[in-house]
C-alpha cells in the first residue's frame, strides 16, 4: 500500500511540477536527489580525489551515521568545484581545503553562500620528493641547484630528453612549470592526471629502486610505504607570494605550508543542527589521517572499515567533537 | 543514416548489425555494395569514371594548393599555425564564468528556465529513486525477473533476476537504484526528445536535411567535452548529468524514428490513403505501427548510450555506481572498481536483451494472447511485484541483507598485482609491459606527434581536404577542413597534434588487430563462440575500470591511455568485421571455390572486397570509439587536449575546458568526415 502511495505522490508531484512551472525555481536550493529518503535526515558531504580527503570524510560519515544517527551521501568533486557545489547546497560541507583566496572571496565575503568551518587540525606542505634510497646514494640531489647533474637519471619515455618532473591530478595547486622555467632546469613536468595513476607511477618505481622526482604533498600515507626525501627549493618568501598572485608565470620559489580548512554551506551551518556543530568541531592530526588513509589505500580496507578501526581506537579524541 | 552508431553493449553485435541492416536497406547501402563490387572486378566504366572523378578531385586541390599555399606562406611563414590567425577565447569565456556564478541565483534566465529543468530533474529522479526503495530489492528483482519474463521470455527472465541478485551481492544495491533511477529519466527524456525530432524528421524532408548534420553532430561529440558547460549551467549533480547524457543518447532514437517513419512499405501507404485516412490517422494507425521495430531498436540503443555515460557523469556528481568506479580509481582500487563496474554490465545485459527480444517479437504478430490476456499479465506482472515487496517489507529488510555480500575486491586486486608483478618487466623474449610501453612511445606516437607537430598547418589541411573528397563529396571535405581550421584559430594546434597523433597510433593498432581477429572469428564459429562473452565484458565495462591496470602496466603516460582505448575499441572492429564477411553472398564464394581459390585468395580477392562497407563502418567506429578513451586518458598523463579538458573540469577554468571540448570535438568531426566514404549517397536521402 505504502508503495502505491508513494508511487501516487511521485506522479503528482512530477504533474504538479510540470503544470505549474511558472514561478521562480531557485537552483540554489535543490538538494540531491538521493538525500532524505525515507525521512532519515541526510548529510551530503563532497570527497575530493585524494585519500586524505577520503579519510576525513569516511571518519565523520562513520561518526554522523553511527553517533548522530544520519545518513550521509558522499560526491566526488574536486575543491573548486566543490566550492560551486558548496554554494549551491548541492554538497554541506568541504572538508579539506587547500587554500583558494579567490572562491573565498567570491562565496564567504561577498555572496555569503559558504560559511568558514575552521581549522582541519592538519597543515598541508607541497613540495618536490625524490625516493629516501636516491637520496641516501646521491645525498646532493636534495638541494634543487644539484637537480639538473641528475636530470638523464629522471629520464622516462614521456619527459622527451630531459628528465621527468612528474605532476599530479590537474585539481592539485601548483607552480611547476614556472619553477622548471625561472630556476633553468632540465626538467620536463609530466601530468600524471590524477592522483590515482601518480600513486601507482611512484610504487612501480620503488619496486624496481628507480630514481624519479615527484611533486608530493604532506600528510600522505603513501610516505610510510615508499619513504621519500623533500628536494630543497628556493626559501618561500611573502614578496614571492605576492608576484606569483599577480602573474603565476614568475613564481620561483618553494611553497608555502598551509593549514587545512572546513568549509559548510551557509545554510546548512546555521541550520544543520548536531551534524553542522560536529563538523565545526571535527579537527584532528596529520598522523591520525595518515593511519586511516593508508588503511584505506593500502591495506585495502573499504573507508567504512578503516573509519571502523579508527573510531573504536580512539574513543576519547572524538567523543570532545559531538 | 550516419554510419556512426556508437554503440557499447553486449549483444551489439546483433543491434549493430541490425543497425547496419537498416543502414544498408535503404538504396543507400546497395550502392556502396555496388561500388564495392566494380572494385572487385576492377573493369568496366564505372571503375573508370570514379577513377577519373579521383583525378580530377586531385588536380582541382592541387590548383588550389598551388595558389593559396605560397600565398600563406608568404603571409605567415611559420611551420605551425599561425599566431596571427588566432582568437584568444580566454578573457571572454572567463567572463562568461564569472557572469554565470554571480547570476546563477537572481538572473531570470535561470529562475524562470533552466532552474525548472534542473527542478524537474531532480524530482523526477527522486520518485523513481524513492519508489525503487520502497519497493525493496524483493520488489524491484521480482519486477524486472516478470516483466523481462513478460516482454521477452523465460531465458532473459532468468538472466534479469541472477544480474539484480548480483547487484545485490556485490554490496552495491543502493548504488545500483540510483543509478537506475537516473538512467530511467535520462532514458525517458532522451527517447521523448529522439522521437519528437525522428517524427519530423521522418515527415519533413528538410527537417530531415536540416537535422542530419546536428545529430551526426551529437553522436561524434566526446561526452567528455561537454561536462563543464553543463556543469557551469547546472552545478554539480544529478540534473547535469542527466543532460549530458541526453546530449548523448537522444540522437539513435531520433535516426531510427527517422529511418522507420520513411522506410514503410508504399504500398500499405497508398492502400490506407486509398480508404479516405487523414494524414494523422496514417501515421498513426499504419506509419508508427509499421516502424515499431525501428523505434525499439532505437530504445535499444539509447538505454546502451545512457548506460555508457553512467561513469562518466558521475565525475560531475550524477552519483550511484558511476560515482562508485571513480571512487574506487582515486584509491587506485581496481577490485572496487570491478564490483561497481559489474552491475553496470549486468544492467546493460539485462536492459539490452529485454529491449532487443521486444523488438524482435515486435515485427511478428503474435497469435495467442488477444490484448484482454495481455492486460491480465500485466496486472499480474504488477500483483506479484507488489507481493514480493510486501513480503520483503514484512521481513524488515528493504535494502539488500548486510551479510549477504560477497566480497570480490581483494582477489581482484591480488589478480592484478600478481600480473602487474610478472608482466611489467624482464620477461624472456618477449620482454615487459613496460619496454613494450617504451618502444610504443619511442618508436611510434613520437615520431607520429613530431612528424604531424613538424608538418606546416597548411599541409594538414590540405591533407585532410584531400582525404575527406576523396572519400566524399566536397562538402564533407569542408567540413573536415573547417573543422580542422577551427582548432587553429582557437590556438589548440600543437596539443590537438599530440591527441591526433596519439588517435591515429592507438587507430592504426586497433584495426589491425581487429581485422585479424575479426577475419579468424569469422573463419571459426568456435572462436567466434569463446570471443563473444570476452567482447561483451569489453565493451560494456566503463572506461574508467580499465584506467587503473594500464597505469600499473604501462606506466603514466600516452601508452596506457591507448591501451585502453584499444581494448575499448577492439571489440566494435571486431565485431563488425565478423559479421561483414559473414554475410557476404554465399553464391559468390561458391564460385570462387568450384574456379579453386585457395581460402586465403578466398578471403583476400571475394570476402574483404565485397565486405568493404562493413570494414568502413568498422574504421568510423574504431575511430569514434578511440578518440573517447584517447582524451579520457588525460586522467592517467595522455595530456594534450584530454588534460586540458580534466584542468578545465577540476579548476572550473571554462577558458582551458571549453576551448580544448571544441577542439576535440572538431576533431571528433574532421576524423568522422575523413572515415565516413558514405555521404555521397545520403542525397538520394535514406
Amino acid at each position: 500500500m505504502t508503495t502505491r502511495t508513494k508511487l501516487a505522490a511521485a506522479a503528482a508531484g512530477v504533474l504538479a511540477v510540470t503544470l505549474t512551472g511558472c514561478g521562480a525555481a531557485d537552483m540554489t536550493q535543490q538538494t540531491s536527489p538521493y538525500a532524505n529518503v525515507d525521512g532519515a535526515k541526510t548529510v551530503t558531504l563532497s570527497v575530493q580525489s585524494w585519500v586524505g580527503a577520503q579519510a576525513n570524510v569516511a571518519v565523520a560519515q562513520y561518526l554522523l551515521e553511527h553517533e548522530l544517527d544520519y545518513r550521509v551521501d558522499t560526491v566526488q568533486v574536486d575543491e573548486v568545484p566543490a566550492w560551486d557545489a558548496l554554494s549551491q547546497g548541492r554538497v554541506d560541507a568541504l572538508l579539506e581545503d587547500w587554500g583558494h583566496p579567490e572562491q573565498e572571496q567570491r562565496y564567504v565575503q561577498d555572496k555569503k553562500t559558504i560559511a568558514r568551518g575552521g581549522d582541519l587540525g592538519v597543515t598541508g606542505h607541497i613540495g618536490w620528493y625524490v625516493p629516501k634510497y636516491f637520496a641516501d646514494a646521491h645525498p646532493d640531489v636534495t638541494d634543487w641547484k644539484n637537480l639538473n647533474k641528475y636530470a638523464d637519471e629522471f629520464r622516462t619515455p614521456e619527459s622527451g630528453g630531459k628528465g621527468q618532473l612528474l605532476d599530479g591530478s590537474p585539481s592539485y595547486i601548483t607552480n611547476d612549470k614556472a619553477l622548471v622555467n625561472n630556476l633553468d632546469l632540465d626538467l620536463q613536468v609530466v601530468f600524471a592526471g590524477s592522483e590515482a595513476a601518480q600513486i601507482t607511477q611512484i610504487k612501480q618505481f620503488a619496486k624496481e629502486k628507480k630514481p624519479f622526482l615527484t611533486y608530493w604533498y604532506e600528510p600522505q600515507w603513501l610516505f610510510n610505504e615508499v619513504p621519500m626525501v623533500e628536494v630543497k627549493l628556493p626559501k618561500y618568501t611573502d614578496a614571492c607570494a605576492e608576484k606569483g598572485a599577480a602573474d603565476p608565470k614568475t613564481v620561483d620559489c618553494a611553497y608555502p605550508t598551509t593549514p587545512l580548512q572546513k568549509y559548510l554551506n551557509a545554510d546548512f551551518a546555521k541550520e544543520g543542527g548536531k551534524a553542522a556543530e560536529f563538523l565545526k568541531r571535527f579537527r584532528w592530526t596529520k598522523e591520525m589521517q595518515n593511519e586511516v588513509s593508508e588503511l584505506i589505500a593500502s591495506k585495502g580496507l573499504t573507508p567504512e572499515e578503516a573509519a571502523e578501526r579508527w573510531v573504536k581506537d580512539n574513543r576519547e579524541v572524538w567523543r570532545a567533537w559531538l | 543514416m550516419s554510419a556512426v552508431t556508437t554503440t557499447s553493449a553486449p549483444g551489439t553485435g546483433k543491434a549493430k548489425s541490425r543497425t547496419g541492416a537498416a543502414g544498408a536497406a535503404g538504396s543507400t547501402g546497395r550502392k556502396t555494395a555496388d561500388s564495392a563490387t566494380s572494385h572487385a572486378h576492377r573493369r568496366g566504366p564505372a571503375a573508370a569514371l570514379a577513377r577519373h572523378r579521383t583525378l580530377a578531385k586531385l588536380l582541382t586541390l592541387a590548383a588550389l594548393a598551388a595558389v593559396l599555399v605560397p600565398l600563406a606562406h608568404a603571409r605567415w611563414a611559420s611551420g605551425s599555425w599561425p599566431e596571427a590567425l588566432t582568437v584568444d577565447l580566454a578573457q571572454p569565456l572567463g567572463d562568461a564564468n564569472t557572469w554565470i556564478i554571480d547570476n546563477r541565483d537572481s538572473h531570470p534566465v535561470f529562475l524562470y528556465f533552466f532552474g525548472h529543468i534542473s527542478n524537474g530533474i531532480i524530482i523526477s529522479v527522486r520518485a523513481v529513486y524513492v519508489t525503487l526503495l520502497a519497493l525493496g530489492w524483493a520488489g524491484v528483482t521480482a519486477a524486472a525477473t516478470l516483466l523481462s519474463w513478460r516482454v521477452a521470455g523465460p531465458r532473459v527472465a532468468a538472466t534479469a533476476g541472477v544480474s539484480f541478485a548480483v547487484c545485490g551481492l556485490l554490496g552495491m544495491w543502493v548504488p545500483t537504484m540510483q543509478t537506475l533511477a537516473l538512467m530511467a529519466v535520462a532514458v525517458t527524456v532522451s527517447v521523448v526528445i529522439g522521437a519528437l525530432l525522428g517524427l519530423a524528421a521522418g515527415l519533413s524532408d528538410r527537417t530531415h536535411r536540416a537535422l542530419r548534420p546536428v545529430l551526426d553532430t551529437m553522436q561524434v561529440l566526446p561526452a567528455f567535452a561537454y561536462l563543464l558547460p553543463v556543469v557551469l549551467v547546472f552545478g554539480i549533480g544529478v540534473p547535469g548529468a542527466v543532460l549530458a547524457t541526453v546530449v548523448y543518447a537522444a540522437p539513435p532514437m531520433a535516426r531510427l524514428t527517422a529511418l522507420g517513419l520513411r522506410g514503410a512499405d508504399a504500398g500499405v501507404l497508398e492502400a490506407v490513403s486509398s480508404l479516405g485516412a487523414t494524414g494523422r490517422q496514417r501515421l498513426l494507425s499504419a506509419r508508427l505501427p509499421l516502424a515499431r521495430r525501428e523505434l525499439l531498436l532505437g530504445l535499444n540503443q539509447t538505454i546502451m548510450m545512457a548506460l555508457s555515460m553512467a561513469v562518466i557523469a558521475s565525475m560531475i556528481g550524477g552519483g550511484g555506481l558511476g560515482d562508485r568506479v571513480y571512487q574506487a580509481l582515486s584509491t587506485v582500487d581496481v577490485g572496487k572498481a570491478l564490483a561497481a563496474g559489474i552491475p553496470i554490465v549486468l544492467l546493460a545485459v539485462v536492459l539490452d536483451r529485454t529491449t532487443a527480444a521486444a523488438g524482435e517479437r515486435a515485427g511478428a504478430e503474435r497469435g495467442g494472447p488477444t490484448w484482454a490476456r495481455g492486460w491480465r499479465a500485466w496486472t499480474g506482472v504488477a500483483a506479484l511485484t507488489a507481493a514480493a515487496a510486501l513480503a520483503a517489507r514484512a521481513l524488515s529488510s528493504l535494502t539488500w541483507p548486510e551479510g549477504w555480500t560477497l566480497a570480490i575486491a581483494e582477489p581482484v586486486n591480488d589478480a592484478k598485482e600478481w600480473m602487474v608483478d610478472h608482466l611489467y618487466s624482464g620477461v624472456p623474449v618477449v620482454g615487459g609491459t613496460a619496454d613494450w610501453a617504451a618502444a610504443y612511445v619511442r618508436w611510434v606516437l613520437d615520431p607520429l606527434r613530431d612528424g604531424l607537430q613538424g608538418l606546416p598547418w597548411w599541409a594538414v589541411l590540405l591533407a585532410v581536404a584531400t582525404l575527406a573528397w576523396l572519400i566524399g563529396t566536397w562538402g564533407t571535405a569542408l567540413t573536415a577542413t573547417l573543422a580542422m581550421a577551427a582548432i587553429g584559430v582557437l590556438g589548440v594546434w600543437e596539443p590537438s597534434m599530440d591527441t591526433l597523433s596519439q588517435v591515429l597510433a592507438a587507430l592504426a593498432v586497433t584495426l589491425v588487430l581487429g581485422f585479424t581477429i575479426g577475419v579468424a572469428a569469422a573463419r571459426s564459429p568456435r572462436l567466434e563462440r569463446l570471443l563473444r562473452p570476452v567482447l561483451d565484458v569489453c565493451q560494456t565495462m566503463p572506461q574508467f575500470v580499465y584506467l587503473i591496470p594500464v597505469v600499473a602496466l604501462f606506466g603514466v603516460g600516452r601508452a596506457p591511455a591507448a591501451a585502453a582505448a584499444i581494448v575499448y575499441a577492439l571489440p566494435a572492429v571486431i565485431r563488425i568485421t565478423t559479421q561483414g564477411l559473414r554475410q557476404v553472398d554465399p553464391a559468390a564464394l561458391e564460385s570462387a571455390r568450384s574456379l579453386g581459390a585457395t581460402r586465403n585468395q578466398q578471403l583476400w580477392q571475394v570476402q574483404l572486397p565485397l565486405a568493404r562497407p562493413a570494414l568502413l563502418l568498422a574504421v568510423n567506429q574504431a575511430v569514434v570509439l578511440v578518440l573517447a578513451v584517447v582524451i579520457i586518458g588525460g586522467l592517467v598523463g595522455s595530456g594534450a587536449l584530454g588534460y586540458d579538458v580534466v584542468f578545465g573540469l577540476a579548476q572550473g577554468d571554462l577558458a582551458t575546458g571549453l576551448v580544448a571540448g571544441t577542439a576535440i570535438v572538431c576533431l571528433g568531426l574532421m576524423l568522422d568526415r575523413v572515415t565516413q566514404p558514405t555521404a555521397r549517397r545520403d542525397r538520394k536521402g535514406a
